[in-house]
C-alpha cells in the first residue's frame, strides 16, 4: 500500500504584474489541500498574491542527457542577440 | 458587577480560549504526522497567540490594575481562567486535535462575524483582524475533518471517536450568564445562544460531508467560561506553559 501523498510543484506570483515563479514542492492529498499547504509553507512571510499548484507527474521535462542537442547550438549564434544596434541616448534604459 | 467588570470577564473568555488552544496546538510543532501539517499547525498556533495578545492586552487595560497580557497569561492560576473546557482538552491523536480545532474554529468564525459590529470599537477592530485568520483556520480544519472522516476505515473510526469525546463540550459555547447579558445590553457582544443556529448549520454540513454522526443526547459539560470548575487538564497545561515565568519571575528576552 502506498501511503505517500502525491508531490505537487508550487508556483507563486510575488506581486501583481510579475509572473508566477517556481518556489518549491510539497506533498498533499489533492489540489485543494496542495494550495492550502502552499499557503502555509511558502507564503508565511507575505511572499505572494497568487498560488498555482500542479501535480509533479503532469510536468513534462527535458532530459539532462539531451542538453547538447537542445541547448548548445544556440551558444555560437551571437547574431540572435540584438547587440548590434546603436540605441539613441534619448531612448534611455531598455 | 459594573460594566467594566463584565467587559473584563468577557475579554478574558476571548483571550483565554485563544491562549489555551494556541498553546496546545503549538505542542505539535516538530512532531506532526507530515511536514506540511506541522507548519500549518504552527501557523495556526501563532495566529491564536497573536489574537491572545490583543484580547488579553485589552482585558488588562479595561481592568486598570496595570496587568499586561503576559501577566494575565503567565501569572494566573487555573481557577482564574475563563476558557471553554473544549480548548483545554488534550491534543490526543492528530484526529482529535483537528476535530477540536474545527469545533472551535466554527464557533469562533460565527462569533467574530458578530463582534465585527460591536459597539466597542476596540472589540470590533480585534474581531475584524482576527476573523480573516479564523476564516482560513475553519476552511483548513473543515477540509481535514472531511478528508479524515471520509477517508480510510481507520481514519474514519478515529474521527468518529474524537467527535464522540468532544461533542459534549460544544454546548458550553452557547450557555449565557450575567456577563453575557451585560455584553448584550451594552451592544458589545451577542447572546451566545443566538449563535447556535448558524453554528449547527456550518458544523452539520461539514460533519455530514465527513460521513460522521453527531452523538445523540443533550448533556453538556460546563464550568470553563465561568471559571466554576475546569478539567484536570488545565492545571497540567499551565504547569508547562507558565513554568519559566514561575521559576524565573520577570525573565524576558
Amino acid at each position: 500500500m502506498k501511503n505517500e501523498w502525491p508531490l505537487w510543484e508550487v508556483f507563486i506570483r510575488g506581486q501583481h504584474g510579475l509572473s508566477h515563479r517556481h518556489v518549491g514542492s510539497l506533498h498533499a492529498p489533492d489540489a485543494d489541500m496542495a494550495i492550502k499547504n502552499a499557503r502555509d509553507v511558502y507564503t508565511r512571510r507575505n511572499e505572494g498574491v497568487s498560488i498555482w499548484v500542479v501535480e509533479a507527474r503532469h510536468i513534462a521535462a527535458t532530459a539532462p542527457g539531451d542538453k547538447g542537442p537542445l541547448f548548445e547550438p544556440s551558444e555560437s549564434k551571437v547574431y540572435r542577440h540584438p547587440t548590434f544596434f546603436d540605441i539613441p541616448e534619448d531612448v534611455g534604459h531598455m | 458587577m459594573t460594566g467594566d467588570e463584565a467587559l473584563f470577564q468577557f475579554l478574558l473568555r476571548m483571550g483565554d480560549n485563544t491562549l489555551i488552544l494556541g498553546h496546545s496546538v503549538s505542542e505539535w510543532c516538530g512532531k506532526a504526522p507530515v511536514l506540511e501539517e506541522d507548519i500549518a499547525l504552527a501557523n495556526t498556533a501563532l495566529d491564536l497567540i497573536g489574537q491572545t495578545q490583543f484580547w488579553l492586552g485589552l482585558a488588562g487595560e479595561v481592568e486598570g490594575q496595570g496587568r499586561s497580557a503576559d501577566d494575565l497569561a503567565f501569572l494566573r492560576d487555573a481557577w482564574d481562567f475563563r476558557n471553554l473546557l473544549l480548548v483545554e482538552l488534550p491534543n490526543g491523536d492528530f484526529g482529535q486535535t483537528l476535530m477540536r480545532q474545527f469545533l472551535f474554529d466554527a464557533f469562533q468564525s460565527v462569533l467574530l462575524g458578530r463582534l465585527k459590529t460591536s459597539s466597542d470599537t476596540r472589540v470590533a477592530e480585534i474581531a475584524a483582524k482576527a476573523s480573516k485568520e479564523v476564516a482560513y483556520h475553519v476552511e483548513r480544519s473543515a477540509d481535514t475533518v472531511v478528508g479524515l472522516g471520509d477517508g480510510t476505515e481507520e481514519s474514519h473510526a478515529r474521527m468518529q471517536a474524537a467527535l464522540d469525546y468532544l461533542w459534549p463540550y460544544v454546548g458550553e459555547m452557547f450557555r449565557g450568564d450575567d456577563v453575557d447579558a451585560a455584553m448584550v445590553a451594552a451592544g458589545i457582544a451577542p447572546d451566545p445562544a443566538s449563535l447556535r443556529e448558524e453554528y449547527d448549520a456550518l458544523v452539520g454540513n461539514v460533519l455530514t460531508e465527513a460521513t460522521l454522526d453527531i452523538p445523540k443526547g443533550t448533556f453538556s459539560h460546563k464550568g470553563g467560561r465561568t471559571g466554576y470548575m475546569h478539567t484536570e487538564h488545565l492545571g497540567h497545561l499551565l504547569t508547562s506553559m507558565q513554568w519559566l515565568q514561575r521559576a524565573y519571575p520577570g525573565a524576558s528576552w
